[in-house]
């Protein structure tokens, strides 16, 4: 058992050559594909553009000296300027985009951890019953869904047919709050804007079901495991034979114990949660990161594809440390 | 474990098809008949399509009709001939990209955990880094910067899933490594290149398997979503779910489903089969993992 004070510094120390790992497979990654500059100009640039250009971006020295360059600016953030569009600077961009990836994150996290626990626990209580089968192949599905396939069947039947909906969009236009956090819900509250509220909210619903059940089924299974091998622990036998209703044994007894292991693997699924976003974002034009990204590949925007990688790069180890020293704090055990 | 015990497993299995297994024992065959349905109609695409894919042969935007059983697209070519010459695109992506995984992480993690040391940390913490970043965000990354085409997105997929197989090979490799068999083999002087590919390789290779069917059913979702992305394979008018899928959307506010649903509907089938088979073979292989 170490301290948690020594626990956090060597937990952080891990994450340093994670991050330089992440980055240089970046940088290898983006110089792999030979000259950005050609590739964003096109193949009859003059000569002369291309060599200025070549020279903005440093990519005329060795590799080694780009390497250390890149390293170097990303220490003093520095993400480098945009190609397209007035060359803005990146980062200032991401953040411009990242508050709405955030806000559809925070929703379906909250959307799948209910359908999760809920059906997980509830499988766990009919193991092996018709229930728990169809909890599992629900389970299965949802891991096999097809995010653009499923978001579109959604739109289809709330926006196209029934028109409850939008589908698509973040909020209806000119109705956006003022700019405080960036997450509009939020925003709309803190200035008791009540139309904006209402209207990023219904934005919101299709969106955040859509990436919601898709990680949901992630959580029934881990839910269901971690309650199974819960409810064959002695403690629960015990509350049983005190003859406490069966419903106080599963949510109160075994699901409070349960609940530990699966914040810990929730805290793992933040990477799949990222990616389900860029396509949920690109499916229901989602003004985000993902949507983002993609259209700057199409624009051959070389700098900002690489800093919106470097990005989500350093959010996820971020993520991963913040994480893991929460858990220590909550549950000493962990600590090894 | 030996080919004959697998032997015996599978025999097992479909003798203990007793009703309380029923579920486990249908859902397999599903997973299995789903897969083996796409890949046949892939294989006979030319037989089983009843037009040319690339080829206007009716009204655009037809609905579903006796004619079209899944209807036009924009340009007026049949859906259903579309979506099974799409099949093959998806299945030789996502099998070259397994190939390439397997090449590249099987020896990867055969030689971390062989060889240990200072290699094993070096490859561990890469591996481990790339796992713990966003799959698909990497295979966009990679795909953006090799630009599109076949070889390129299968290697865009392949490159996601070579950390699973070399953290699995390692693992095994390091308890291996110190069974008595392989002691054995070291104390009447067999060089290591012998107890690696004799010894160690067939003991590791089975548990390849259960691994192997969820990654195809993840492949399939990838090579989907690059596509989906712009980011994909083809080139057009080569048939391919993803971006067949993108380009049906645009119908959507018209209350034209039919473009884009089919050929979505048929990458969570696809999916769909892989995953229940593998979940089926990790539970004849290994029947203790599930409770």
């Amino acid at each position: 058992m170490v301290s948690l004070r020594v626990y956090i510094v060597r937990r952080v120390l891990l994450a340093i050559p994670t991050i330089l790992i992440l980055l240089t497979i970046v940088f290898l990654v983006m110089r792999v594909a030979g000259d950005p500059v050609a590739a964003i100009l096109g193949a009859h640039a003059p000569q002369e553009e291309i060599e200025r250009i070549r020279e903005e971006l440093g990519l005329n020295k060795p590799l080694y000296v780009q390497y250390f360059d890149y390293i170097w600016q990303l220490f003093h953030l520095n993400l480098g300027r945009s190609l397209i569009w007035g060359q803005r600077p990146v980062l200032v961009e991401i953040l411009e985009h990242f508050p709405a990836t955030l806000e559809l994150s925070i929703f379906a996290f909250i959307v799948s951890i209910i359908i999760g626990i809920f059906t997980g626990a509830y499988s766990a209580q009919k193991y092996n019953k018709p229930v728990d089968h169809m909890f599992r192949i629900y389970g299965i599905i949802t891991y096999s869904l097809f995010i653009p396939w499923f978001g579109l069947i959604l739109q289809l039947i709330f926006g196209v047919y029934l028109g409850w909906l939008p589908t698509g969009g973040r909020i209806d236009p000119l109705m956006e709050p003022k700019h405080i956090t960036g997450l509009y819900v939020l925003d709309s509250i803190l200035t008791f804007n009540i139309p904006s509220l209402i209207s990023s909210i219904k934005h919101l619903i299709l969106p955040s079901i859509t990436l919601g059940i898709y990680l949901s089924g992630i959580f029934t299974r881990l839910t269901r495991s971690n309650m199974l091998e819960v409810l064959r622990k002695d403690f629960i036998t015990a509350a049983r034979a005190r003859g406490l209703p069966e419903g106080t044994v599963i949510y109160k007894h075994a699901l409070k114990n349960a609940f530990i292991p699966i914040l810990t693997m929730m805290g793992l699924q933040f990477a799949l949660l990222l990616a389900g976003a860029v396509l949920t974002e690109t499916t229901f034009s989602w003004p985000g990161m993902g949507t983002f990204l993609t259209e700057r590949i199409f624009y051959r925007d070389y700098t900002t594809v690489q800093g919106t990688i470097v990005f989500f790069a350093i959010l996820v180890v971020s993520v991963s440390l913040i994480v893991d020293l929460l858990y220590a704090y909550i549950d000493p055990r962990i600590r090894y | 474990m030996s080919p004959s015990s697998l032997k015996l497993k599978l025999f097992n299995f479909v003798k203990k098809a007793s009703p309380t297994r029923g579920v486990e024992y249908l859902l397999t065959w599903i997973g299995f008949s789903i897969v083996a349905l796409i890949i046949f109609s892939a294989i006979f695409a030319p037989y089983v399509a009843p037009y040319d894919p690339t080829k206007r042969v009716g009204d655009l935007l037809e609905s579903p009709n006796t004619r079209f059983i899944m209807g036009t697209d924009g340009l007026g070519r049949d859906i259903f001939s579309r979506v099974i010459w799409g099949s093959r695109t998806v299945l030789y992506i996502t099998f070259l990209s397994i190939a390439i995984t397997l090449i590249c992480g099987i020896p990867l993690g055969l030689l971390a955990g062989y060889v240990g040391g200072a290699v094993d940390s070096i490859l561990s913490l890469i591996m481990d880094a790339m796992y713990a970043f966003p799959g698909l965000i990497l295979a966009i990354a990679i795909a953006a910067a090799l630009g599109p085409s076949e070889i390129t997105v299968a290697i865009a997929i392949a490159v996601i899933y070579i950390p699973t197989y070399f953290r699995m090979v390692r693992g095994q490799v390091l308890s291996l490594r110190e069974s008595l068999f392989v002691e054995a083999a070291r104390a009447i002087g067999a060089k290591d290149r012998t107890i690696i590919f004799k010894y160690i390789f067939p003991n590791v290779i089975t548990s390849i398997p259960i691994v192997l069917s969820l990654n195809a059913a993840d492949a399939v979702l990838t090579e989907a979503a690059l596509s989906f992305l712009g980011l994909g394979p083809i080139v057009p008018p080569t048939p391919d779910w993803g971006f067949d899928l993108r380009m049906g959307q645009v119908y959507l506010a018209a209350k034209i489903w039919w473009p884009s649903t089919f050929p979505g509907l048929m990458i969570v089938l696809l999916t769909l089969g892989f995953s229940l088979l593998g979940e089926g073979i990790s539970e004849i292989l290994n029947p203790r993992l599930r409770r």
